[in-house]
C-alpha cells in the first residue's frame, strides 16, 4: 500500500482505488445504472464488516494493561501495531484519554480523516458539517444532543483530525468491572464513546 | 433485500472473502466496489457466472504478472473486473472512466482538508 504514503498539508487526497470507485460510482449514477442512497444502505449493512475494527479491543487492554495505557498514550500507532494490526493509516494515530476533569471528543468531515480500521465506518452524523461545525462551537450542546451531560467544571476538549493525524479517545473504565477480562472489557466499549460523543456501557446494561 | 442479493453473490462466488456470516471487507473502498457489483447484477447487467468468469480472467491475468494470491488483493481484481464489464457492456467507456477518475483527483487537490470531496463541472479538464 504506497498510495498513501505521500501526503500534503493542505488539500485532500484520495487513493487511486478510491479516485476509480468514485469515478465508476459517479458516471453509473448519472447513467441511471445506480442509485447512491441503495449504495449506501448496503455498505451500512457491512459497517461492521469492514477493517479490523480492533478499536473495542485497544481500549479494554489500556483499562486491562497499565504499560499498554503507557504505551498507547504516548504512541498509539506503535501500541496498535503490537496488537498485530498493521495498517497504513495507523500511522498516524493519537489516543487522548478522559479523565474525571477532562472529556474529549474528535471532529472531522472526511470518512478520510476517521480512523475507520478501529471505529468501522464513519456515522452519517459525523460526516454531516452541523456535527462539525457547532461540535466546535458548541461541544456541550452536541453532547446533550446524544444524551452525554458532564459536570459543569469537566474540561471538554475537541480534537479535529488532520490530514495526518487522527484521534482514538480513550474512555474511562467503567466502574464495577474490577477482575473482568479483556473480552468482557471490551464488549463495553461503544463506538461513539471511541469517538466521544458516548461513554462505555455500564456493566449490566444491555447491550 | 440486500440480506438476500448479498447471500446471492456469496454462494455464487466461493472465493469472495468471508466469515461465517458474510462478506467482510479490509477497506471502505472494497465495500463500495462491492455494493456497485451487487447493484448492478440487481438490474441484470449480468450474472454471477458470468461475473466469476470475468473476474477468474482478471485473477489469472494478475498472478501471471506477480499477484500474491492471498486475498488481500481480491477486490482490487474486482475493481478491475467491474471497470472492464460495464466498458464490454458499453455502458461506460474506458475513456470516461478515465475523465472521471481525474476529475475526482482534481476535486481532491482543490478541497481543502476537512471539507467533503464533490465533483464539480471545472474539475473536467477538456480533452
Amino acid at each position: 500500500m504506497t498510495e498513501h504514503d505521500h501526503h500534503h498539508h493542505d488539500h485532500s487526497e484520495l487513493s487511486e482505488t478510491e479516485l476509480r470507485v468514485r469515478a465508476l460510482e459517479t458516471i453509473l449514477t448519472e447513467k441511471g445504472y445506480v442509485d447512491p442512497a441503495a449504495l449506501d444502505a448496503i455498505i451500512q449493512a457491512y459497517e461492521t464488516k469492514i477493517g479490523p475494527h480492533n478499536g473495542a479491543r485497544v481500549v479494554a487492554k489500556a483499562w486491562s494493561d497499565p504499560a499498554f495505557r503507557q504505551f498507547l498514550l504516548e504512541d498509539a500507532s506503535k501500541a496498535v501495531g503490537t496488537l498485530g494490526h498493521v495498517s497504513r493509516v495507523g500511522d498516524h494515530l493519537v489516543a487522548v484519554e478522559n479523565t474525571p476533569t477532562r472529556h474529549n471528543m474528535v471532529v472531522c468531515t472526511l470518512c478520510s480523516c476517521y480512523p475507520w480500521e478501529m471505529l468501522g465506518l464513519p456515522p452519517v452524523w459525523y460526516k454531516a458539517a452541523p456535527y462539525r461545525s457547532r461540535a466546535v462551537k458548541d461541544p456541550r450542546g452536541v453532547l446533550a444532543d446524544f444524551g452525554v451531560s458532564l459536570p459543569r467544571e469537566t474540561e471538554i476538549r475537541v480534537w479535529d483530525s488532520t490530514a495526518e493525524t487522527r484521534f482514538l479517545v480513550l474512555p474511562m473504565r467503567p466502574e464495577g468491572t474490577d477482575g473482568w477480562n479483556e473480552p468482557q472489557l471490551a464488549e463495553l466499549v461503544t463506538r461513539d464513546s471511541m469517538i466521544g460523543t458516548g461513554f462505555p456501557k455500564r456493566p449490566g446494561a444491555s447491550s | 433485500m440486500t440480506d438476500a442479493a448479498a447471500a446471492r453473490a456469496t454462494s455464487a462466488l466461493p472465493d469472495l472473502p468471508r466469515d461465517d456470516v458474510g462478506p467482510v471487507f479490509r477497506e471502505p473502498w472494497e465495500a463500495q466496489a462491492f455494493a456497485i457489483a451487487l447493484s448492478l447484477h440487481e438490474r441484470g447487467l449480468f450474472t454471477w457466472t458470468e461475473w466469476a468468469a470475468a473476474l477468474a480472467d482478471e485473477i489469472k491475468r494478475a498472478q501471471a504478472c506477480g499477484d500474491p494470491d492471498d486475498g488481500t488483493t481480491y477486490y482490487r481484481h474486482w475493481l478491475a473486473t467491474l471497470e472492464k464489464l460495464v466498458a464490454a457492456k458499453g455502458v461506460v467507456t474506458l475513456e470516461d472512466q478515465h475523465r472521471y477518475r481525474d476529475a475526482w483527483d482534481h476535486a481532491a487537490d482543490r478541497t481543502p482538508h476537512g471539507s467533503p470531496i464533490e465533483l464539480r463541472p471545472e474539475d473536467f479538464r477538456p480533452s
